[in-house]
């Protein structure tokens, strides 16, 4: 027994290791001032990152972008899947089906397939009716999203909708409501907690995505497609940055829901009156899920005013003093050796001297040759080498 | 209210509907009376719940006419009809208040917040339930709900409530407390009340008049003890409380009186429905449990117990008479009295106008 929870512990942690552990590896880069994501030479502990993060201007201008494109998205593609789960819900049973495999369809398609024929398709309508402002990314994008998105909506609602008892409607029907009263007093309240789910789900499936997107934005760029072309560029730890940022608000936002979910069992469950937890008036209004989102944003505001308010220049300059003084070394050691392979040389071939010379001398004020033993990774010599270069190029040479 | 009561009667007239090829209600034609507690009684799957949401608009008759207050229905909806229904499962909106959902058919009226919250607390005191306005609907019991149920659909002031089944998801104390609460509550607000059911317990202690239905077709209407004593076809005879049905060869009739010859021997009984039987016609006996007495001279034949189960105040012998077993039941007679052993032979008899001939039809299938 003792060794099958040693094998579970054991297993959880490799489990939760490999789910999390490139998270948590991924936001520590952004703390590293190291100009290439890493964690393993721990360099200064800076919040620049971030700054960077926000100082890009593509990025800034995508992130707007997809804001805009989202609320579009979100504000038409809600109506139109709650318009299709009720149709669903009032065909009979093998008409339903049919309308079912054709309205889900789009979610099967690869993205990529909907982001042209949209363009094809749009191009031609705008095209044809004179109606050629309509051909931008804007609103491409948000047409051609919500093809497929606004059967995740959709799909939300059939859940929904699956619970819902239709006598409620025949009741308020019965007691006088007009079709558009039983509608409105009746079945929207009960769809609220999906009409927000599905708004919620509608704008992240439009925020994070690209295969579609990538086609109908034309020259406009969203914050995904701004991202994954910084990406492709090389990357760096504001990227990082952003990770720390999305994980935080995920977790803002996953800790307020189940604070509220609970609460809201609890009492329920009339187990509220019975847990300590909900009993002492403190605590109770401390588990409140309204309170437990103050905290956190207080917390989270209060750690970011001091994060940039944190400077890691000292640091920054003591470790550049560090690597320029590693680098003087090494040059030295350079110079040392080439000094006495010359002499070597010179006393086995003079003639060569010259060659070898004119070689080095070029090489000198850039990437001295000799570094490459320093630092062990393929990609850092260029990392090291834009940091020594930019360094480097205002120092006098000898 | 008193001295101009208007017409709250329910006219079907010649009402059939139909599903395709499946007739869920056949030719009904009745009329029911202003201020009546009429009930439908019948199996499920008989047509009743159809019938009832033909009189709430919710369908309309393939052929006929449903006429409410001498009025024609024929396309009117069913949130502008003088009906209110209570649904089988009440179909209580779960995310209002109580006193919302009672004041709900106000609220679609235009009535003010004010009077609304007046109105409701008006009918929740008139169901004894005063102060619950603010409770959520999951908070309340079942009684609770179910009296929340009557009190909403009483605000629109209705000339006729339906209620489809509304006490079979209640417990059986609650179910008989409810019997006689609706019952007190219909002859308070003199409203016609039109209740569905396919107990036969209820519909025969609440109702004024009841309407036995089977397979789309009403069998037989009246007065409840007539339907118990005076059933018109077999169904209504096997459905409506127990039975024992003897199957026989009509000797012949003398004005309300017939024999029938049964494997068993010949009995004399009451004819059902006045009708005439010539010698030779088929036809069926029933004779309640209660109506076979031990020892009685008349219609006397000899039988074998065979068992019998104890239910406190009666007990249910069951007795076999050639192939044929039969139901009695027996008062308890208490320490004093003595029961009949098992396989003992005893002679039982019933009084010719106790039993009932009737022709051979469906019979109530047993479940």
């Amino acid at each position: 027994m003792n060794r099958h929870t040693l094998f579970g512990g054991a297993y959880a942690l490799a489990f939760f290791s490999f789910l999390f552990g490139p998270l948590v590896i991924m936001a520590t880069t952004a703390f590293n001032s190291s100009r290439f994501p890493r964690v393993a030479p721990w360099e200064c502990f800076t919040t620049g990152w971030f700054g960077e993060l926000f100082g890009n201007a593509r990025l800034m201008e995508g992130l707007m972008n997809s804001v805009i494109i989202g609320v579009g998205v979100v504000a038409l593609a809600v109506p139109i899947g709650l318009a299709g789960a009720l149709a669903l819900s009032e065909l009979p049973a093998k008409l339903r089906s049919m309308l079912y495999t054709v309205l889900i369809l789009p979610i099967l398609i690869p993205g990529v397939v909907l982001g042209i024929s949209t363009i094809v398709l749009w191009g031609q309508i705008t095209r044809g009716t004179g109606a050629g402002f309509l051909y931008n990314g804007y609103f491409l994008t948000i047409v051609g999203q919500i093809t497929f998105v606004s059967a995740y909506a959709m799909l939300v609602f059939i859940a929904r909708l699956q619970r819902f008892d239709a006598t409620q409607t025949e009741a308020a029907l019965d007691l006088g409501a007009t079709p558009g009263q039983a509608f409105r007093k009746i079945l929207l309240p009960f769809m609220a907690p999906a009409i927000g789910s599905a708004a919620f789900i509608t704008l992240l499936a439009s925020f994070e995505n690209y295969n579609t997107t990538v086609f109908t934005v034309l020259s406009e760029s969203t914050f995904t497609t701004a991202l994954a072309s910084k990406v492709r560029h090389g990357t760096d730890p504001s990227l990082s940055a952003l990770a720390v940022i999305i994980i935080t608000l995920t977790l803002v936002g996953a800790l307020t829901n189940e604070a509220y979910q609970r609460r809201k069992e609890a009492e329920s469950g009339g187990r509220a009156s019975r847990s300590p937890l909900y009993a002492n008036p403190v605590t109770r209004a401390l588990t409140h899920p309204g309170i437990v989102f103050a905290i956190l944003v207080t917390v989270i505001g209060g750690i970011s005013y001091a994060g940039s308010q944190y400077d890691s220049s000292v640091c920054e300059a003591a470790v550049l003093q560090e690597k320029l003084d590693r680098q003087e070394e090494l040059r030295a050691e350079q110079r040392a050796r080439i000094e006495a392979q010359e002499a070597e040389q010179q006393s086995t071939l003079p003639k060569s001297n010259s060659a070898f010379g004119g070689a080095f001398g070029g090489l000198g004020g850039g990437t001295p040759a000799p570094e490459a033993p320093a630092a062990p990774k393929p990609e850092s010599p260029s990392a090291f080498g834009g940091a020594f270069g930019g360094i480097t190029a205002p120092k006098p040479e000898e | 209210m008193p001295d101009q009561t208007p017409d709250r009667s329910v006219l079907l007239d010649h009402v059939s509907i139909r599903f395709g090829n499946f007739t869920a209600v056949d030719n009904a034609n009745l009329k029911i009376n202003s201020g009546e507690f009429f009930s439908f009684l019948g199996p499920s799957g008989c047509g009743k719940t159809t019938m009832l949401r033909c009189i709430s608009g919710f369908s309309e008759p393939t052929e006929g006419k449903v006429l409410i207050g001498g009025k024609d229905m024929a396309g009117v909806g069913p949130n502008k009809r003088p009906t209110a229904l209570i649904f089988q499962h009440l179909a209580l909106f779960p995310l209002m208040s109580v006193a919302e959902n009672i004041a709900f058919p106000l609220e679609v009226r235009g009535v003010s917040k004010k009077e609304r919250r007046k109105k409701a607390d008006e009918l929740l005191d008139m169901i004894a339930l005063p102060g619950i306005g603010d409770k959520k609907v999951s908070e309340l019991s079942g009684g609770q709900k179910q009296r929340v149920a009557i009190a909403r659909a009483l605000a629109v002031e209705p000339d006729i409530l339906l209620l489809d089944e509304p006490l079979s998801a209640l417990d059986l104390k609650l179910r008989q407390h409810m019997r006689t609460e609706l019952r007190a509550i219909q002859k308070q607000v003199g409203v016609t009340f039109i209740y569905i059911t396919h107990d036969q317990g209820e519909a025969l202690t609440m109702s004024d008049r009841v309407a036995v239905m089977s397979r789309g077709v009403i069998e037989q209407v009246g007065e409840p003890d007539r339907i118990y004593n005076r059933p018109r076809s077999a169904f209504v005879a096997s459905f409506v409380g127990e039975n024992n049905a003897l199957q026989g060869v009509i000797k012949g009739q003398s004005g309300d009186l017939a024999a029938l010859e049964t494997p068993m021997g010949t009995f004399e009984a009451r004819v059902g429905g006045g009708r005439k039987y010539k010698a030779g016609d088929e036809a069926l006996l029933f004779v309640r449990p209660e109506q076979l007495i031990p020892g009685a001279s008349e219609n006397a034949f000899p039988a074998t117990l065979t068992r019998q189960e104890f239910e406190g105040a009666t007990n249910h012998v069951f007795a076999k008479a050639g192939d044929t077993e039969l139901r009695i039941s027996m008062v308890n007679a208490g320490l004093a009295g003595s029961l009949p052993g098992q396989g003992e032979s005893l002679s039982l008899g019933f009084q010719p106008m106790n039993a009932t001939i009737l022709p051979v039809g469906h019979m109530a299938s047993e479940s």
